[in-house]
């Protein structure tokens, strides 16, 4: 490394530098050694059931070995520092440096490599993520060796998660508290984002819930403006909600955002959530994982189902080659413990290939995820019991796409058509019920046998032909497609997917 | 008006030919199937009456078939609904549900509104039908 000198030694080094200096007086001389010396590249090293394992996708600065890069990874995101320090001697070092143990060349990609890190259980606080974020990701990403840097995957052992609570509701829970089984859950985000007066807004609340749809929602930006303070909106779209529940004698919700500048006015306005009587709140990423794991715990003391808004996630998990994988946003998200989460439409109007959303989706809802390079997932992941999260399919998707949607992502996910519902040319009732149609006959369809990939347009047309909802949606939407080529694509298929 | 509980109640009302399709399907999920029926739909009635008990060692849809006629014919004139029950681990819940019988006339619900503090109100949803004793709340004859 061009950035690392030398003090003059009495005794060589090993030449290779690599290896992991063993004698404790060259280890701990003042002075500056490799990473990989140290003692945070073990190729040796057999990964324990109680470590956590990390996936780093890292690219190194011409010039600079994989091997030391990985090492400095490992180093940076452990106990190292730049130099060699006398202090390691007064702890059980090797126990707390992490290894770096494998690295592999990314396939088809030059310069590209996957390094492997295990780290002891015990550099972790239990049952915290703010912890567990601080110490991966809190350091190593800014370190100069290194062009770019990503967080593909982690795994995290049952030892490790048994000290979380997890999700406050779950998917079993949440479909039997709202009677629901068997079919995807629908909601619709109100639209226009901003600019709607509390009143207004309850209007369109109650039109879409009671043409149909199960869930209506806040959207991310939508905390306490001049147009609109949050109480007025929480008391307006509560009798929005419990006027379609009359008229539909189902259960329904709204999602009421709870994001606020400060912890302490997030849970009042919870508190007045569960005051008016909702089932679900919502919150946005960007609150924090420390405000995260509060507000999870506040929501099952509460009753109160959970819903994730992914908001602001698209700025550290697009890019192949640095920031976060989405997929470990997830599993931090089943461990602070949330109910719902956005995690991609696949055909919608943002950003997500199929493979690696279903990724996301299995990460969401598995009691045990498989390695499946394919989907993007590297490690076999056992949730211990943790409670299953519901994805949420949100942006851009219409009822002409109802067959792809099941298809790609099963019963168990909340399909969100906010513009399609609301933009529908005979108004939201007609949205909801054209929605609501296409998804039930979707469903009839798929469990009488047929294949739905194939016969989808067909089964939507045979339901429009008694639904004039629905064949208004499929002549209005019908040819809308965002075909895009994905930013973020797995390594291991053999050319990135346009949809 | 028409309840809209179950999946499939947005669909015009299933034959007997798409209800046995779809006991099929839980068959071969390997789902147990029940019928429960009830005259208080109150959509946080969570406990309708059992038709018998979940039918767990029946593999085939016919079995399933006679008991939703039977139940039909002992129950006219109420809510009833096919249950599909996975006892799998991490799931141990029903995984389908769906209405195969509703009363000829069903008189929906009641809003109340109770102005609490504030500008709060507390909702109450009110069945008309469970305003009458249980086995008087549906006339073959009414409404239409």
């Amino acid at each position: 490394m061009s950035a690392h000198t030398r003090t003059a030694r009495a005794n060589p080094l090993p030449k290779d530098p690599f290896t992991k200096v063993r004698d404790s007086k060259q280890r701990y001389r003042a002075g500056v050694l490799k990473y990989a010396q140290m003692g945070y590249w073990d190729a040796d090293y057999e990964p324990k059931d109680t470590d956590i394992l990390v996936l780093f996708r890292v690219t190194p600065q011409d010039g600079v070995d994989p091997i030391e890069a990985a090492a400095a990874v490992a180093g940076e995101s452990s106990t190292a520092t730049w130099t060699v320090v006398w202090t390691d001697r007064l702890t059980a070092c090797d126990t707390y440096r992490a290894k770096a143990y494998r690295v592999d060349p990314v396939p088809g990609q030059a310069g590209q490599y996957f390094c492997w890190v295990a780290y002891d259980l015990d550099l972790f606080e239990e049952g915290s993520v703010a912890n567990l974020t601080a110490s991966i990701i809190g350091n190593c990403f800014g370190f100069k060796p290194l062009k770019a840097c990503r967080l593909e995957d982690m795994r995290l052992p049952v030892a490790y998660v048994k000290t979380f609570r997890g999700p406050p509701t779950g998917i079993v829970v949440e479909r039997e508290r709202l009677d629901k089984f068997g079919r995807p859950l629908l909601g619709a985000t109100v639209k226009p984002k901003l600019g709607l007066s509390g009143k207004n807004y309850g209007r369109v609340v109650y039109e879409a819930l009671k043409g149909g749809l199960d869930f209506t929602k806040d959207d991310e930006n939508i905390n306490s403006q001049p147009f609109m303070h949050w109480r007025d909106r929480f008391l307006y779209c509560m009798e929005a909600v419990n006027h379609a529940i009359a008229d539909s004698g189902e259960v329904k919700g709204h999602y009421l955002n709870v994001t606020a500048a400060t912890m302490e006015d997030m849970y009042a306005r919870a508190e007045f959530a569960r005051e008016v009587g909702s089932v679900i709140i919502m919150v946005d990423l960007i609150i924090g994982w420390t405000a995260i794991q509060s507000i999870s715990r506040w929501a099952r003391e509460n009753d109160m189902i959970l819903h994730m808004h992914r908001a602001g996630h698209g700025t550290y998990t697009r890019q192949k080659n640095h920031g976060i994988s989405f997929r470990v946003i997830a599993k931090w998200l089943r461990l602070a413990g949330v109910d719902h989460v956005h995690a991609g439409t696949a055909v919608g109007k943002l950003e997500g290939d199929p493979m690696i959303v279903q990724g996301y989706y299995n990460i969401c809802r598995e009691m045990k995820c498989p390695v499946d390079l394919p989907r993007g997932i590297f490690f076999e992941q056992d949730w211990a019991g943790l409670r299953r999260v519901m994805p949420v399919a949100s942006g851009g998707i219409h009822a002409g796409q109802m067959h792809q949607l099941l298809d790609l992502f099963g019963d168990d996910v909340v399909l969100q058509f906010g513009g399609g519902t609301i933009g529908h040319p005979m108004g939201i009732q007609a949205g909801a019920i054209a929605n609501r149609v296409a998804l039930e006959a979707m469903v009839l369809a798929r469990n009488e046998g047929r294949d739905i990939r194939a016969e989808g347009p067909d089964i939507l047309g045979d339901a429009a032909r008694w639904c004039q909802p629905l064949r208004a949606a499929l002549d209005t939407w019908g040819e809308v497609t965002f075909e895009y080529t994905s930013t973020d694509t797995s390594d291991f298929v053999a050319t990135a997917v346009a949809v | 008006m028409r309840i809209t509980q179950g999946t499939f109640s947005f669909l015009p009302d299933l034959t007997d030919a798409q209800i046995t399709a779809q006991v099929e399907y839980c068959l071969r999920q390997g789902y147990a199937v029940s019928v429960e029926f009830t005259d208080d739909p109150h959509p946080r009635n969570t406990y309708w009456d059992m038709w018998g008990l979940p039918m767990f060692d029946l593999a085939d849809a016919a079995g399933v078939m006679a008991e939703i006629k039977a139940c039909r014919v002992a129950h006219p004139n109420t809510y009833v609904r096919v249950n599909a029950f996975d006892s799998t681990r991490g799931w141990e819940t029903v995984r389908l549900s769906f209405l195969v019988q509703r009363p000829a006339h069903e008189p929906g619900f009641r809003l109340d509104r109770t102005e609490a503090e504030g500008r709060t109100i507390r909702y109450g949803v009110r069945s008309y039908a469970a305003d009458r004793p249980p086995g008087a709340r549906y006339s073959p004859d009414e409404g239409v």
